[in-house]
């Protein structure tokens, strides 16, 4: 014991000299060794393979205490692969982990969790039944006599939520709350265990600028109170804003790793592209400037549409070999006008002509029939069928019509999903792989697909690049656009301006359930949409409208 | 009070509310019908019904299913009989262990062998009552009448059926646990998002494993009950007992896709069902009309699918209940 603390105290000795010896130690070298010397956690050379592909290889990942540190890289770099075998949910084949001084060997969440790292994973992952209580407490509860508390429980929901500047009846159930309250109430969870390492798997996705201003300001918190966090996400500027340092993964290797400072945007990107970026200055996304002669008639107009409160007074067209952009805030009624279109809720009011004919969808069966596809927001819940493969899930929309009299037509099958697994770039291990096994942009994909094989004349795509890396985004994009050139109308719905902006060939803004505002390629400025999108002053409808 | 919150509260107790308008019925048609023999002997009858019950709440508030519970029942009830001469605690024991052990098996079948729930309780299904009649020879098997035995099922404490007080304690104790314990509520944190719940750090499987062990060892006390009713181990009982429990359990409120539940409510839907057979049983004795028990299983279905699709119809609207309480 005496001997460990002596070998200790030559060791901080020994650092000191040598830090002092060096005259002139390069930024790189003295990052290297205060990382040797304070890390909380460092994982070496781990490997991790699935069915003999492998997802990890000799990937290293240090983090400093109170650091806060981005994880970044492409779909299938093998980020969500790294923090799952962190935590316990993968066993890795090869590599060491140390947390807080000690070998760190767990073998499922809980374990990790009580030795004090929390996970806020990517798709929230809550029990949307039961209460916003429970989905914070459960797994820490507070007990009287050994029983729940639930007056103290239900204090302390509030009072973490509080620090969001979140207000909810904490009792009832999560699924009566939108989308950012959830992943508030998420990461509230993950704080509430006062862990020593908080790893946030894209905690801004879902979240408005303001809840994401209130989420950094409490990772600063966090960070002045010792603790450590782990920052993935796809948003380059948000990086600059609150991480100190970034790992950079590529192919299951951790390629880089830099004080954020020291790296500009274009370094991070080309080292998760692992190439130089080919894209022009000046374009954010990888739509280049379309040839407008393609653009044929209009193929759907829809007239003052409404439903409930949400839609109340929504009116565009799109035509073929167009890309027509949906801008909006959230709750715009920008989905909701889309699942009018696609038949999943039928309109209080308005009309649709589709191909030159009244359309008036019952069921989205009606919409397929007619030729459209949609692919919806969220992929999880109402997109992929995780457990079947990926042959199967591109299959499923065109099932009725592959198969004679009921039986399926294997060849074709086979035939058609092989040549959209080669166009579309889907990496995977084969056409019956199962689609959970595969990263947000090939599972986006995988939906691409699912609606090219039934060749429409209509795709409305809903926030197709969400979730999706900066590389698998260009390339979504790029795939969109080559559509739209080969005569697919395509009615895109963004929350990110620049996409919006530079891949529509008509922009129409929707501001509270009314389309305020319809603006040409040439027009379409990001002041000019931002500015309706606010306040909705924009040149009317009427005197835009072709 | 808001409409949206007028649903949802009529969603949640709306078992209750009819299994209330049910019993108005009965006392204002029948003489007897609140009569203190019919009163014990509804109770005393459908006490074992409400021990399955019980443990089925739990494994379908998980998201699972147990089909084994009715020859469970039916093994414990011999295990019981044969065990009975040793002494009424020894035979009570007895069957409930006999219980356990299909339950533990269970449970290790969903729980380490990932076998589907409704796969695995199938095999114990007939497992358990294969076994019930090989110990039972193809016969009933008479209990011992001196050790007492019989009392657990026959005799009253302070004016109440013994087996209904058993059913009281195990529901009081169900309720502690769904709503005031760390186990319970991972129940339905389970049946919710049972991913979720695991990467939130609960022991799923453990939780699982729980729920499957104790409907198990219910469906053994159940057994018990039974046989000390009748005064035998039936072997060929239990037949159609887990159709029951699941019904009661639905008619509850409960969700057979798991997360939300209710210990109270399923008592309510064992309650219904089973005073709805009571009230079919003195409409016969009226001499109005005369169905037979064919025609009663067919109301009792009828009568079930009314309640499913009344429920689908408020929960669509309403919202769910998210405590007991």
């Amino acid at each position: 014991m005496i001997l460990r603390l002596a070998s200790a105290l030559i060791g901080r000795w020994l650092f000191f000299g040598i830090s002092i010896a060096m005259p002139e130690p390069s930024d790189a070298f003295r990052i290297g060794f205060a990382m040797n010397t304070d890390n909380l956690l460092s994982m070496t050379a781990i490997d991790k393979r699935f069915a003999g592909i492998p997802a990890l290889s000799g990937a290293s990942f240090a983090v400093g205490r109170g650091e806060v540190h981005a994880l970044i890289g492409q779909n299938g770099a093998g980020k969500s692969t790294l923090i799952k075998v962190l935590t316990g949910y993968y066993k890795r084949d090869a590599g060491e982990v140390v947390f807080d001084g000690k070998p760190f060997e767990v073998s499922s969440p809980q374990q990790a969790q009580a030795s004090g790292i929390s996970t806020i994973y990517q798709e929230i992952n809550l029990v949307p039944y039961r209460s916003i209580t429970e989905n914070i407490c459960l797994g820490r509860e507070a007990r009287r006599c050994g029983l729940l508390d639930w007056k103290r429980m239900h204090q302390e929901a509030e009072a973490l939520l509080q620090r969001f500047n979140v207000r909810a009846d904490v009792r009832r159930p999560l699924m009566e709350f939108n989308t950012a309250t959830q992943q508030m109430v998420a990461i509230a969870r993950a704080i509430g265990f006062s862990a020593k390492l908080v790893i946030m798997d894209e905690p801004t996705s879902s979240l408005d600028e303001r809840e994401v201003a209130v989420l950094f300001n409490v990772i600063r918190q966090l960070k002045q109170e010792g603790v450590s966090v782990v920052f993935v996400s796809h948003k380059l500027d948000e990086l600059y804003e609150v991480c100190d340092r970034v790992t950079i993964m590529r192919d299951g290797r951790t390629v880089k790793t830099a004080a954020m400072n020291e790296i500009d945007k274009i370094g991070l990107v080309s080292a998760m592209l692992g190439r130089a970026i080919e894209r022009a200055e000046g374009h954010a996304t990888a739509f280049s400037d379309r040839d407008e002669k393609k653009i044929g008639k209009v193929l759907l107009s829809a007239e003052n549409l409404a439903i409930n409160q949400i839609v109340q007074d929504v009116s565009f067209n799109v035509r073929s070999g167009e890309i027509a952009g949906f801008a909006g805030l959230l709750g715009a009624g920008r989905t909701e006008t889309a699942r009018l279109v696609f038949g999943i809720d039928r309109p209080h009011a308005g009309s649709m002509i589709f191909n030159g004919q009244t359309f008036d969808p019952h069921k989205p069966s009606d919409a397929i029939a007619a030729g459209m596809g949609f692919c919806t927001e969220d992929r999880k819940s109402e997109g992929i069928v995780p457990d079947m493969s990926v042959a199967e899930n591109m299959m499923l929309a065109l099932m009725p019509k592959l198969s004679k009299s009921g039986v399926i037509d294997e060849k074709a099958q086979r035939d058609i999903v092989e040549r959209f697994i080669r166009q579309l770039g889907i990496k995977c291990s084969g056409s019956d792989q199962k689609v959970r096994e595969l990263s947000g942009g090939n599972q986006q994909k995988v939906l691409l697909g699912r609606w090219l094989a039934m060749n429409p004349r209509l795709l409305i795509l809903d926030e197709p690049t969400r979730g999706i890396d900066v590389g698998a985004k260009a390339e979504i994009q790029a795939l969109i656009k080559t559509l739209a050139d080969q005569g697919l109308a395509v009615l895109m719905i963004s929350s990110e301006l620049e996409e919006v902006i530079e891949g529509a060939d008509r922009v129409f803004v929707l501001r509270e359930g009314i389309s305020v505002a319809e603006f040409d390629r040439d027009e379409a400025t990001e002041d000019a949409v931002m500015s309706a999108m606010a306040h909705g002053s924009a040149p009317t409808v009427a005197e835009a409208a072709p | 009070m808001t409409r949206p919150r007028l649903i949802s509260l009529l969603g949640s107790y709306g078992v209750v509310l009819a299994l209330l308008l049910l019993i108005l019925f009965g006392w204002a048609r029948y003489d007897y019908f609140l009569g203190l023999f019919n009163i014990t002997s509804v109770l005393r009858y459908n006490s074992m019904f409400a021990l399955v019950a019980l443990g089925m709440c739990f494994v379908i508030m998980t998201g699972g299913i147990d089909l084994s519970v009715g020859s469970t029942a039916a093994l414990g009830s011999v295990v019981a009989a044969l065990a009975s001469p040793q002494g009424a605690w020894i035979g009570l024991g007895a069957g409930v262990g006999a219980g356990l052990c299909v339950g533990l098996i269970n449970a290790i079948l969903v729980t380490r062998l990932k076998i589907m729930p409704f796969v695995a309780t199938l095999a114990m299904m007939l497992a358990a009552s294969g076994t019930a009649l090989l110990l039972a020879d193809n016969q009933s098997v008479s209990v011992s009448y001196e050790s007492g035995f019989t009392s657990i099922g026959q005799d009253n404490f302070i004016g109440f059926p013994i087996p209904a007080w058993i059913a009281i304690m195990a529901y009081v104790v169900g309720w502690v646990v769904l709503n005031f314990t760390s186990t319970g509520r991972g129940v339905l944190a389970v049946g919710g998002n049972e991913d979720a719940t695991r990467l939130m750090g609960l022991p799923a499987d453990r939780i699982k494993f729980l729920v499957y062990l104790a409907s198990g060892g219910l469906a053994g006390l159940a057994g018990v009950i039974l046989a000390s009713q009748f005064g035998a181990g039936q072997p060929i009982e239990g037949v159609g007992w887990e159709l029951f429990a699941i019904a009661a359990v639905v008619v509850g409120g409960t969700l057979l896709t798991g997360g939300v539940g209710s210990v109270g409510a399923t008592l309510a839907g064992v309650l219904l069902l089973g005073i709805l057979f009571n009230v079919l049983n003195f409409e016969n004795g009226k001499g109005w009309i005369s169905l037979s028990a064919y025609w009663q299983s067919v109301i009792r279905g009828l009568f079930l699918l009314v309640v499913v699709i009344l429920q689908a119809k408020l929960s669509s609207r309403g919202s769910v209940a998210v405590r007991d309480y």
